[in-house]
């Protein structure tokens, strides 16, 4: 999947780890040259390199998270299509005038079984990310992923979609063209349809333009991928009038896949390799069949009006507030 | 332009220093109005339910006054009052999220930025919501979604007209990804409603935007503005910042959504009570006539023309076709 001939890409706190890598390819390189055994002493480093990648990776803050989420690298929603489906077919087209590059779907087979999958698509290099507009959809994008999914429907295949956006794109011609409508018909679109729904959280879930596509019956979420309600750069700016504070923010949030589990917003964390998704594709796109098999099997063996109403219950749980007489409100409030 | 515009911005350069007056408008005798400057009687204005007696300018209307406005009197009967808002990530800003709440209590002397209740629009029993820009400039979070998803509920379960009056900044970010899924929870609740051959109502005023924009001010059957409100998705100032682009003049004005397709009727306040009046009354009518289709038989017949001796009013849902609705 990783394309090659490209520049080694790393995040800020994985330079330790990158460095250690280094210290050992010229430990053995100058081994190989003397004709010495250091056979021990490169079992050392690398046991100390895994012990390192370990700690690193097992203790990532909020913002360190949103970098891995964001890596260039991090598998795409083709690239996990390509991994896991047999026949997959991209369809095109919202049938309203336009084809939105920054959300792909289509027909494929999933270990035998027919589905439709759908996803925001960030691209792989700088031409392709600009062609796909950094994986932030327009109406056109979001009417395009509904037709898909009514598609769907309409011939009993289960809904899969891939969430990795930064947002819905805020721009002149989106506004004209109805964003918001366009992301609210899906919210409701989506609790009628009769087909299961699973939605994963592969990267990023950047607010609406995540929801847009995000209400379903089972929601997944990797490890390392975050979702929040405004990216944490936005929301340092608008809270703390400082855009400096985005780290600030993006720990207040809560937009970690943990947080999310425990704010009864999230079904299930998928667990990525050590290092993250990028540094093993293959066995991330594996991790993720899995857990779509598993939910799929569970979700199949309800009637459609049972899912559809578990569905509903879903969502109508999530929030938090109290309620009581308003005397106890004048206590606290004093 | 506008004649209304153009005597607006005359106004505004007019020089109209009359200081003798400032103390009579911080004691709410007088009320300036912000667009065209001309000074009114503040009781003249709210009889005219806040619309400047000069330009036409819509001012703000909070949500008592909204409902006073849109409620026959003595009918309104309000819900989940003591639904109450709490901290559930522990938020700290510049300030704890639990002191803004206080504070926008304290100040606005709600509970949170939506009330719901159900009541007679015209002699016909709706339920409504009513947004509050006082409150934390009227964002979203869980009371909010709780308040307005049961008031759909009990509008499916009675078979009511339901009727939001929209007035947002957004998602409130406090509350963090519990936002957000507020509006996935009143976009399901409106499915159910609508499904169960309800009519739906919002009505967007000045500002709709963010969160609401995308989920349930656009999904209404009918979708009314106010002249000149703001509404969109994303704000204006990051637009601008990442295209560079000129905006156009009118954008995300109610006006230019009615342009663009999304919104079907620009209705002046002091005209909105008796419009969604009309609207309730001809779709209640209509489901009154494929109801008595002989199609329906005659046991749903019947009833509907004892509930409608009854009380004249209270209509039985006519069944659509393929209708798989259900029953709350
Ligand atoms: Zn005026």
């Amino acid at each position: 999947m990783a394309t090659a001939n490209r520049k080694p890409l790393y995040l800020d706190f994985e330079k330790p780890l990158v460095d250690l890598q280094e210290r050992i390819e010229r430990i053995r390189r100058l081994a190989e040259e003397n004709g010495v055994d250091v056979s021990d002493q490169i079992q050392q480093l690398e046991e100390r390199s895994h012990q390192l990648r370990q700690e690193v990776y097992g203790g990532l803050s909020a913002v360190q998270r949103l970098q891995v989420a964001r890596h260039p690298r991090r598998p795409s929603t083709l690239d996990y299509i390509n991994a896991m489906t047999d026949d997959w077919l991209e369809l095109h087209g919202d049938r309203r005038g336009g084809d939105d590059p920054a959300i792909v779907g289509g027909v494929a087979s999933l270990d035998g079984m027919p589905v439709v999958i759908l996803g925001h698509q960030k691209g792989r290099d700088t031409k392709d990310n600009v062609a796909r507009n950094f994986g932030m959809a327009t109406p056109g994008g979001y009417r395009k992923a509904m037709r898909l999914m009514e598609h769907a429907d309409r011939f009993g295949m289960p809904i899969i979609t891939f969430i990795d956006t930064p947002g819905a794109w805020a721009g002149v011609d989106a506004e004209r063209l109805g964003q918001g409508e366009a992301i609210a018909y899906n919210l409701r679109e989506m609790f009628r349809l009769n087909v299961p729904i699973l939605c994963t959280i592969i990267g990023e879930g950047g607010s609406g333009g995540a929801l847009g596509i995000g209400v379903g019956d089972w929601l997944m979420m990797f490890e390392h991928s975050v979702y929040t309600v405004a990216s944490p750069e936005a929301c340092a700016s608008i809270l703390w009038r400082d855009a400096g504070k985005a780290a600030q923010a993006a720990e207040a949030l809560k937009i970690t896949a943990r947080d999310l589990k425990d704010l009864g917003i999230l079904d299930e964390i998928l667990v990525e390799p050590l290092g993250g998704a990028h540094s093993n594709p293959l066995a991330t796109a594996e991790t993720l069949k899995q857990g779509i098999v598993r939910a799929l099997e569970q979700l199949l063996s309800l009637s459609p009006q049972a899912r559809r109403d578990r569905r509903y219950q879903k969502f109508r749980k999530i929030g938090q507030f109290t309620e009581g007489p308003i005397e106890s409100l004048a206590t606290s409030a004093s | 332009m506008s004649l209304f515009d153009w005597f607006a911005n005359r106004r505004k350069s007019d020089p109209a220093g009359h200081s003798g007056q400032e103390r009579e408008i911080a004691d709410g005798l007088w009320t300036k109005c912000e667009a065209c400057g001309v000074l009114a009687y503040t009781k003249d204005l709210q009889a005219n339910q806040m619309v400047c007696l000069d330009c036409g300018h819509h001012m703000r209307v909070y949500s008592d006054e909204r409902i006073q406005q849109l409620i026959d009197p003595g009918t309104w009967v309000a819900l989940d009052r003591d639904v109450r808002p709490v901290d559930p990530l522990g938020f700290f800003d510049r300030k704890s999220y639990s002191d803004r709440i206080v504070e926008a209590q304290s100040k606005s002397g709600l509970i949170d930025a939506v009330q719901t209740g159900l009541g007679d629009l015209e002699g016909q029993p709706i339920a409504l919501g009513v947004m509050d820009f006082r409150f934390m400039g009227g964002s979203m979070g869980s009371v909010v979604g709780e308040k307005l998803t049961r008031a759909i509920e009990r509008a499916t379960a009675e078979r009511r007209a339901m009727v939001i009056v929209c007035a947002s900044g957004g998602a409130r970010m406090q509350e963090g990804m519990l936002s957000l899924m507020q509006m996935a929870k009143i976009s399901g609740a409106l499915e159910q409603h609508r499904e169960a051959g309800c009519l739906y109502i919002p009505v967007l005023t000045h500002p709709t935007t963010g969160g609401v924009t995308a989920s349930f001010a656009m999904l209404g059957d009918i979708i009314i503005a106010e002249p000149k409100a703001l509404i969109g998705f994303a704000g204006r100032r990051v637009i601008e910042q990442t295209l560079r682009e000129k905006l156009p003049d009118n954008f995300q004005t109610a006006e230019y959504l009615q342009q663009n397709g999304f919104v079907d009727a620009i209705v002046p306040r002091t005209q909105l009570k008796s419009t969604l009046a009309r609207l309730v009354r001809l779709h209640h009518a209509s489901r009154r006539a494929v109801a008595t289709a002989p199609t329906n038989g005659a046991r749903l017949r019947d009833e509907v023309m004892l509930d409608g001796q009854r009380d004249g009013l209270h209509v039985e849902r006519s069944i659509a076709p393929g209708s798989i609705a259900a029953q709350p």
